[in-house]
């Protein structure tokens, strides 16, 4: 296969995606010529790594780590600017009692709500996110998506969390897919852009990788498993092997993108994993809220009550940490 | 940017006394031989006075394994069972400890003590002790042989007695077992377990000693069989001396295993199986996959994946949780496992070890590749026993078998392909007793597991396991 680029092999990624994107057999035959993921073998090394045991100051570096790297989501119907108003005080000051706690990484909201999020975040660092493009099926023409995406930029949106179209992608049209993606990208102006795959729809694990590969190559930011809305969502596995999809990228084309798991990610540990296997994965380039965020809202109360523990040897109760 | 800070586990579960016996006859004695001390190779700290057991006292072990027989052969089946679940079910309760003791006696690290060799302890008991009324439907035979003296090595202590005791019980023979001179002391508790469990008196005896100890075990005339898992020198002297006497004997020798790796392999989980091939308990493990055999048009990406994965081995105190290299077992191995990698280079081979930080104390030895390796290199026919591999390169599917044979040994091989065509046309002409397939090192006491030519003869696990030990 004559597109086909081994790992390490530096090559441009423009040129790269110019070979590849040239056509719906081209880009399969790329995707396609990606080595394959041996299911077992995947589980069995995010379950080893799962197993890794973080304590003390390790774990108290990991908690602050974490907290940074929180994306604070709210993606309900019943959302309202008021709900929105809370979560980016919280976003701000996690705990309030505590001043030294960091601020989370970004808050993330549908695109109505963007104007509301940037203005109660305003100043602080904390950045906006908003999901788009039809989110969370992507089950709408393509210009309804650019459409979506404009609007959340327009409104002020650091951020854009968009969805790959899965029916395209099992039906085997990546031509598709990477369009919208690179579409998407132009709508985005300046924004970052990060694409979720919504792994729990694609199924196997060669199907993540091709799709992570898919979105990198369409200009992608960030590679995201999951909506939230599907189960399952950011597996241990399913985020080895698109930590180990970035990493190879980097090496294959010099352009470094990162990596956000997003869904089920409800405890300490749960975070504390998460790191680790960015760690011995992608390498400690990508412990940066820049390169690896965690979607998810429960998790950082969590992460509050272990480094209040962390700090006075006790647990309090979760009425010492605010809901929002 | 992330360091993990140290995990120690506590080694306040297990008591350690300082001084031990020979277990004989259900009761602790005195040895008559000199005692020895055994050590902790990752710190070289004595831990216990071990006795040594003399030809005096392995012959009164085995007149009590003897005596034992006549009770425990004539028992129903079902009942030797209860004693086996029994002391599958103290293994689980105890197993903490017994991991503990095995990371502090051996080197290895606990997360393999703890994750691999006691889950494989347990499940082996449990799974000898549902044959024992079943012995009927195995096609073996029903009688069980008498007294076993059974000799197993250092480096899975307490999972190679558990391959020796547990399918001899289970048929209803009696047991005297010698553990390795340098790692005596799961073994030991496991008498204190057998103790704990009721087992009648003489079931099972455990000497310890060195050399002359295991010597006295297989040469006495009234042992009726012989297993014995270790190297392949050793081995020969055992069939050697057992010739013409009419003991049974399996023998489970050296290896110099081939992990293939075709272009098409599902490469991250092939790094995964190189790691877990050859640096799992350090490379000690007889099957290791210490010959990597990468197709050319891969072998460059792959040792690129290897070195930078190799990276990320954590190397240093056996009890912390997150070791992933522990020490070598003693100096002596230590000072094998030197020896034949100077030869390696000497040779010709390019010798490659990430950046590693060697403790000041103990034994220990990085995880070391070596590349262009020839098939005449003494690297890539002698079995080091030790965390080093050596890596060839093939260009077809016909020459990857002829290297993977070409060796003495053929204890097992692996073979990495996302085709299954091409792994069972592989499989097929391997000859080696154990082949995994996109996996390695994985254990599970249904299969039996055994080699081919210099690797020894007779299979330990499975229901082909109990035919050593039945008529």
């Amino acid at each position: 296969m004559d597109s086909f680029v081994r790992v390490g092999d530096a090559r441009g990624v423009s040129t790269l995606t110019t070979d590849v994107a040239s056509s719906n057999a081209a880009l399969r035959g790329f995707l396609h010529g990606l080595p394959g993921v041996d299911k077992v073998g995947a589980d069995a090394r995010a379950a080893m790594l799962g197993t890794r045991s973080i304590k003390t100051t390790a774990k108290r570096q990991a908690i602050d780590l974490a907290i940074s790297m929180v994306d604070l989501t709210t993606l309900e119907g019943a959302d309202t600017p008021g709900k929105v108003r809370a979560m980016c005080a919280k976003a701000v000051h996690p705990d309030p009692s505590n001043p030294d706690v960091p601020r989370v990484a970004a808050v993330c909201v549908y695109p109505d709500l963007v104007a509301e999020a940037v203005q109660a975040v305003r100043g602080s660092g904390v950045k906006v996110a908003s999901v788009a493009t039809a989110f969370p099926s992507g089950r709408s023409s393509l210009e309804v998506k650019v459409t979506d995406t404009a609007l959340a930029v327009a409104a002020g949106a650091d951020e854009v969390d968009m969805v790959i179209d899965r029916g395209a992608f099992l039906a085997g049209d990546y031509l598709k897919v990477f369009e919208e993606i690179v579409a998407i990208k132009a709508a985005c102006g300046s924004a970052h852009l990060k694409v979720i795959l919504e792994t729990g729809e694609l199924a196997t694990y060669d199907n993540v990788r091709r799709a992570s590969w898919l979105a990198m190559l369409a200009g992608g930011d960030f590679i995201k498993t999951s909506t939230g809305k599907v189960q399952p969502a950011a597996t241990l596995p399913v985020t080895l092997v698109m930590l180990e999809a970035v990493r190879d990228f980097l090496a294959t084309t010099g352009r470094k993108v990162g990596v956000k798991p997003a869904g089920g990610i409800r405890t300490t540990k749960d975070a504390i994993k998460m790191l680790v296997l960015v760690n011995e994965t992608a390498g400690d380039g990508w412990l940066h809220p820049d390169w690896f965020r965690l979607g998810a809202s429960s998790v950082l109360n969590d992460l509050l009550m272990q480094r209040q523990k962390q700090d006075t040897g006790r647990y309090s109760g979760p009425d010492y940490f605010t809901l929002d | 940017m992330f360091e993990y800070a140290p995990a120690p586990e506590s080694r306040d579960v297990v008591d350690i006394k300082p001084s031990y016996g020979l277990f004989v006859n259900g009761e602790f004695v005195d040895g008559s031989g000199s005692a020895f001390k055994t050590i902790n190779p990752a710190s070289e700290e004595k831990l216990a006075e071990i006795a040594a057991a003399s030809a005096a006292d392995v012959d009164l072990a085995v007149q009590a394994a003897r005596k034992a027989f006549t009770t425990w052969s004539a028992m129903p089946g079902a009942e030797r069972a209860k004693y086996l679940f029994r002391i599958a079910r103290i293994i689980q309760e105890r197993a903490r400890e017994l991991a503990v003791l095995e990371s502090l006696d051996n080197g290895k690290p606990i997360r393999e003590s703890r994750d691999v060799d006691l889950p494989l302890v347990a499940a082996h008991f449990f799974y000898y002790a549902g044959w024992a009324d079943k012995l009927e439907y195995a096609g073996y035979g029903t009688r069980p042989l008498g007294v076993a003296g059974q000799v197993i090595p250092w480096n899975f202590p307490l999972l190679m007695l558990a391959w020796k005791i547990a399918p001899a019980l289970a048929c209803g023979n009696t047991v005297v077992l010698k553990p390795a001179e340098t790692t005596p002391l799961t073994a030991l508790l496991f008498a204190e377990i057998c103790q704990q469990a009721d087992l009648p008196p003489g079931v099972v005896n455990i000497v310890t000693g060195a050399g002359e100890t295991g010597a006295a075990v297989v040469n006495h005339p009234d042992v009726d069989k012989v297993a014995f898992t270790g190297s392949t020198e050793v081995g020969r002297l055992i069939a050697r001396s057992v010739a013409g006497t009419g003991k049974k004997v399996t023998l489970e020798l050296g290896g110099k295993a081939a992990n293939i790796v075709y272009e098409d392999a599902a490469l991250d989980q092939a790094v995964e199986g190189i790691v877990n091939g050859i640096f799992f308990n350090q490379g000690h493990v007889c099957c290791a996959g210490s010959r990597l055999l990468v197709q050319e048009s891969i072998a460059g990406e792959l040792l690129a994946s290897l070195k930078r994965r190799l990276g990320t081995l954590r190397m240093g105190d056996p009890l912390d949780k997150n070791t992933d290299i522990g020490a070598i077992n003693s100096a002596a191995q230590l000072a094998k496992i030197r020896e034949l990698s100077d030869m390696g280079e000497q040779e010709g081979a390019e010798r490659w070890s990430p950046a590693c930080a060697i403790p000041d104390r103990g034994f220990w030895f990085p995880p070391t590749i070596f590349t262009g390796v020839a098939q005449s290199h003494r690297i890539a026919r002698e079995e080091i026993f030790g965390p080093v591999l050596s890596v060839l390169t093939f260009r077809t599917p016909g020459e990857a078998v002829e290297k993977a044979n070409n060796t003495p040994f053929g204890l097992s091989a692996g073979v990495w392909t996302e085709k299954a065509s091409l792994m069972l046309w592989t499989a097929d002409r391997l000859r080696a007793g154990v082949v995994w397939s996109n996996t390695f090192n994985r254990f599970d006491p249904a299969s039996p597991f055994g080699g081919y030519k210099e690797s020894g003869y007779g299979r330990e696990g499975g229901r082909h396991g109990l035919e050593a030990y039945l008529r």
